[in-house]
């Protein structure tokens, strides 16, 4: 079963189009990755999905209804922003509200055991720091037992343990049978995590495929060194950058450009190999039109 | 329902835990009545008890005006309200938790007029008066919640508060809130019964002392109840939370 689809839906800003004929199937027990860079239509799509806008063109369903009709969001479960919480309410009271609106809420003890928050009930969420506002966050959209969960880059901005320690229960939720569709600008959180990957960029689905695939396609790698003067010309270079003496290349093989770069015999120095922000794989990506055509 | 009160109990559990707010909105009309009513109208015991009326309508008018334009405007620029939209309940719980909230505080904000009224005048009601004039608040707080909720909904943060700003002033003078029953210059007269507040003072007036309604300023008041209410429902409905994320 379908739980959530977008046909042809387009969005638009004023003059700014955020979904130009983005169609996605999220099929139940699926986990979902949607990634791109910032400004690519992640919380845009996210939005029309959980029923806070609506497109402008194209239809959008959740669990077989529509989800601007509160009786379908029952099944749904979604993250806040993590600025977003009441700063004023205690954590156990904004779990308590969200429980509300579900028939059979996960008892409020339990759900914060699970996140490691138990100890932070009793806390105003003004106090919070960053790590546990995002655990607090996360933890809402498990509140009312959803069918299908949304969570809108989830772990940004948290430390290796915490984003680990969320991963871990996000997996649990998909391995008792729930729904996953999770936005991120990390390719790192979308291979941990997902099966399948959508890639929106300007508004648009560039790929969706399995994570090797898309990996094997904006898993570009920055191989940076010193070096006075030009650098030779190497294989493989699909973007180059000079910041004062060091020289960036980024390139989707970089052990055949480090072979390449050894045998020149130039003179370099400091040299790294790093993998690239998502982000930067995509500028160089879109600079390339061929590459991108997926 | 019961999802209303959840929400009613929220807001209003938000706005207790910054008291500040409840003292802004009652300091203005307790403070008219200390520096207006109490000194040119405190011995005469009618006079005193129109005034207090008047303040009790002005406090709902600028508690409503406030509560609802500021406070849902600010609401919309918090990325919690896009979460609430994401959780199941529609419109009807949400405005419902809302208005409830927004009532007990005009009620509270109520509180010290009343108080300057009974404790530093010579304003008296009778009981049965009372509870029609606690009856009237209700009545006479719809056209201006509806205002404030089309003001939250359709403005931004900024410019909801200064509308709210701007227009509570001629609403009030120009309904004749500060001046006695039949007592406002010529061009208030004139203008008065054209605006909300008047039909909502004249109730008032009605409830707690001697004073024949208007038929004028009552279908006005219903016309602008009406006009405030489909403002609202326009601006809720065009309205998706934050433009850009």
């Amino acid at each position: 079963m379908i739980l959530a689809e977008a046909i042809e839906v387009t969005r638009r800003y004023g003059d700014v189009i955020a979904l130009d004929n983005v169609s996605l199937q999220v099929a139940e027990g699926e986990l979902v990755g949607l990634l791109g860079p910032n400004g690519a239509g992640k919380t845009t799509l996210a939005s029309l999905i959980t029923g806070v806008r609506r497109p402008d063109q194209g239809r959008v369903t959740l669990c077989g209804g529509d989800p601007r009709d509160p009786r379908t969001r029952k099944a749904l479960g979604v993250t806040p922003q993590e600025t977003g919480l009441p700063a004023t309410l205690r954590v156990g009271e904004v779990v308590d509200f969200v429980a509300a609106h579900y028939p059979d809420p996960v008892p409020r003890a339990e759900l914060l055991d699970q996140f490691g928050i138990a100890d932070l009930a009793k806390r105003q969420t003004g106090g919070l720091s960053g790590g546990q506002k995002r655990r607090l966050a996360i933890a809402l959209a498990f509140v009312g037992r959803p069918r299908v969960v949304v969570l809108d880059e989830p772990t940004t901005g948290l430390d290796v343990q915490s984003r680990r320690g969320l991963w871990d229960a996000i997996k649990a939720y998909h391995a008792g049978g729930g729904t996953v569709l999770l936005s991120s600008h990390y390719l790192e959180e979308i291979e941990a995590l997902a099966d399948r990957v959508v890639v929106l960029g300007h508004g648009r689905v560039l790929a969706d495929d399995t994570v090797t695939a898309v990996r094997g396609m904006v898993g570009v790698r920055r191989v940076s060194f010193a070096l006075a003067g030009e650098p030779p010309a190497l294989p493989g270079v699909v973007a180059v950058e000079r910041h004062e003496d060091r020289t960036h290349l980024l390139t989707p093989d970089s052990d055949a450009l480090v072979r390449a770069l050894v045998a020149s015999d130039v003179d370099f120095r400091d040299l790294e190999v790093a993998p690239t922000s998502l982000e930067e794989a995509f500028l160089a990506i879109t600079k390339e039109p061929a590459t991108a055509a997926a | 329902m019961t999802l209303a009160l959840v929400h009613a109990r929220y807001q209003l559990l938000e706005t207790i835990r910054i008291p500040i707010a409840l003292i802004g909105s009652a300091f203005f009309p307790a403070a008219s009545m200390l520096f207006f009513v109490v000194p040119f109208a405190g011995d005469d015991p009618v006079a005193a008890t129109f005034a207090t009326a008047s303040m009790v309508t002005f406090s709902i008018m600028v508690s409503s005006l406030f509560t609802y334009g500021v406070g849902v405007a600010d609401d919309r620029s918090q990325p919690w309200d896009g979460y609430t939209r994401t959780l199941a309940a529609g419109a009807g719980p949400r405005f419902a938790g809302r208005i409830l909230a927004g009532m007990t505080m005009a009620l509270v904000s109520l509180v010290p007029v009343v108080l300057i009224g009974a404790l530093f005048t010579e304003a008296t009601v009778t009981p049965a008066g009372f509870l029609l004039g606690l009856g009237t608040v209700f009545v006479g707080a719809l056209p201006f919640t509806l205002m404030g909720l089309a003001i939250g909904y359709a403005l931004p943060l900024k410019a909801a508060l200064v509308v709210c700003q701007v227009i509570f002033f001629p609403l009030a003078f120009g309904g004749g809130l500060m001046s006695a029953p039949g007592q406002a210059p010529g061009f208030i007269q004139a203008i008065a019964p054209y605006l909300p507040t008047r039909g909502a003072v004249e109730l008032m007036w009605a409830a707690v002392g001697d004073y024949p309604v208007r038929p004028l300023s009552l279908v006005m008041l219903a016309v602008w109840t009406v006009a405030a209410g489909a403002v609202a429902v326009w601006a809720y409905r065009r309205d998706e939370g934050r433009r850009f994320h």
